[in-house]
């Protein structure tokens, strides 16, 4: 196993378009100095699996996910967690959502 | 007394009789509405057997009242649900028709009802499968002046509606009138369910404070959707919508449901419980205004119809009736369909190549567009785009333009006003719909 944080990033309800149509990526973050933050997960996301970085839009708004876009913590809401702050963990499964409003 | 006046005061005495009679008949269908009747027990014994309900939950079922708002992929079978279930009132709030396009998912609405108001259509179909319950039908664009009186006669809300507009409203009328607001949607073969603002739980503002904006809302129009996808979502919301009116304990709130169709997945995500700080649930309910403009707030439309953009210079652009001119003068030009491939499957003018808009910024595919360009011998041809309903194509006009390895090569590049939609309404109307 290789050092660093392994985790399982999920985007589910539609954000997988964004990623080559896949939903689960089991993806190993690199070793660093600071300990991993979600707030740090997005900016990683965005640099190595967003595949259409001129979508960007569709994914981050400034230093957070866009408006629409819920993000859980192994099935919890991460504003239960901390948001941004929260410290990922080995095997943490982070599930991006985007909210539906169609009928 | 003489036979005229005799008349007379018999007709009164009936009147008077009349009166009395239409109040004893109130009264008893008021008695019986609080117990249930023989064919209820009948009707009913199948669920009335579960501890789940029982007789008295039962009988909250039939005191119960339902507002239901959009008659669509969710509305009809959270309705159909509700109302063989024995829930008394049911409301039903539409301002849409049936269309074809509908009745693959819409299965309150039969064939031969296209064109018919959404709410009497699922009047007459509901009270078909069950002519004791009591649908009340309120065919009206909801907006922030209405909603409140609406909301108001009901004990239950189910927000079946298709867009972010009237989700918002919904919502903040649900906050003001203090109601359950079970929440469902779906697209393309996803699906959310979640009830808010019940038992001091959050409310939608709560988890989306700011709109998300218009480009990244899918609607079924031109994403599409599974018909069994709203199916499943609708019948969740008449299970949570029975589970509030019965008091049950285990209501799915605080927790959101994600349905994926493609891979047969359920999962529940645990919600914060927390109000967020300011939100309109944390106000007194007399100091909440529902009145602000929703649509500008949200920068879309309280439906999910087509808009029509403007980015092309008028003379960037041509009819379909130019275009029939061009077609019978032999004009030399090309046709790009700037569709999806599955849509240009589906239907496409005979003449016209398929790049899909996305494409036309690979290389490759300019490469090959160039190709077909200079197959036009010694003539330099016309470039024309055409889509759906006329905004992609405009988006392609911009893109091609962009490369001069194309603008050299034709005479213009000009896009169709209103895409095939207008072919087929003025043009050719065996050409298909969507
Ligand atoms: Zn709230």
């Amino acid at each position: 196993m290789e050092k660093g944080l392994n985790i399982t990033t999920e985007f589910t309800s539609g954000l997988q378009i964004l990623f080559n149509n896949i939903k689960k990526h089991k993806v190993v973050l690199p070793e660093t100095e600071n300990p991993w933050t979600l707030g740090m997960l997005l900016f990683w996301i965005k640099d190595n699996i967003l595949v259409d970085k001129d979508k960007c839009d569709l994914f981050m708004k400034g230093n957070t996910v866009r408006p629409g876009i819920i993000v859980a913590v192994n099935d919890q809401d991460w504003e239960l967690l901390g948001d941004l702050k929260y410290c990922i963990k080995n095997n943490d499964n982070i599930t991006f959502i985007s909210t539906l409003h169609g009928g | 007394m003489n036979n005229d006046e005799e008349i007379s005061l018999l007709s009164a005495e009936i009147a008077l009789l009349n009166v009395e009679l239409n109040k004893k008949y109130a009264l008893l269908k008021k008695k019986q509405k609080q117990c249930l009747t023989k064919l209820d027990i009948n009707r009913y014994s199948r669920q009335i057997i579960l501890p789940e309900i029982g007789v008295e939950g039962q009988k909250k079922l039939k005191t119960a009242s339902v507002l239901i708002i959009g008659v669509g992929g969710l509305g009809c079978p959270s309705s159909m649900y509700l109302a063989s279930a024995g829930v008394g009132t049911i409301g039903l709030v539409d301002y849409d028709e049936v269309e074809l396009s509908n009745l693959h998912r819409q299965l309150l609405h039969a064939q031969c009802n296209v064109g018919m108001r959404k709410v009497e259509s699922g009047k007459l179909s509901l009270n078909r499968m069950n002519e004791d319950v009591n649908i009340v039908v309120h065919d009206v664009q909801l907006d922030g002046h209405n909603s409140l009186d609406i909301f108001k006669q009901y004990d239950v809300i189910i927000d079946a509606s298709d867009n972010l507009v009237t989700r918002y409203i919904i919502n903040d009328t649900c906050v003001k009138a203090g109601k359950p607001l079970v929440s469902g949607s779906a697209i393309h073969c996803d699906g959310q369910l979640t009830v808010y603002n019940y038992k001091g739980s959050v409310c939608f503002r709560c988890l989306h404070p700011k709109p998300q904006s218009p480009e990244t809302v899918g609607n079924c129009a031109s994403v599409g959707v599974l018909g069994p996808v709203p199916g499943v979502i609708g019948v969740l919301q008449a299970m949570e919508t029975i589970k509030i009116i019965v008091d049950h304990p285990n209501v799915l709130h605080n927790s959101l449901l994600l349905y994926d169709g493609v891979d047969c997945e359920f999962k529940k995500i645990k919600l914060t419980n927390v109000k967020r700080n300011g939100c309109i649930c944390t106000k007194n309910p007399e100091d909440i205004t529902i009145t602000m403009d929703y649509e500008e707030f949200c920068g879309s439309k309280a439906n999910d119809k087509f808009k029509t953009l403007n980015l092309l210079k008028e003379n960037e652009r041509i009819t379909v009736l130019d275009l029939n001119e061009l077609i019978s003068k032999k004009n030399p030009f090309l046709m790009i369909d700037v569709r999806k491939k599955v849509e240009y499957d589906m239907c496409h003018l005979p003449f016209s190549i398929n790049i899909q808009l996305s494409d036309l910024k690979s290389k490759d595919t300019r490469s090959k567009l160039i190709e077909k360009i200079n197959s036009f011998s010694n003539m330099t041809p016309n470039l024309i785009t055409i889509c759906r309903r006329g905004n992609d194509s405009q988006r392609a006009v911009d893109e091609l333009k962009k490369y001069t390895e194309i603008t050299d090569n034709v005479k213009w590049i000009k896009d169709v006003i209103g895409g095939l939609h207008e072919w087929s309404m003025q043009v050719d109307e065996n050409f298909p719909i969507y």
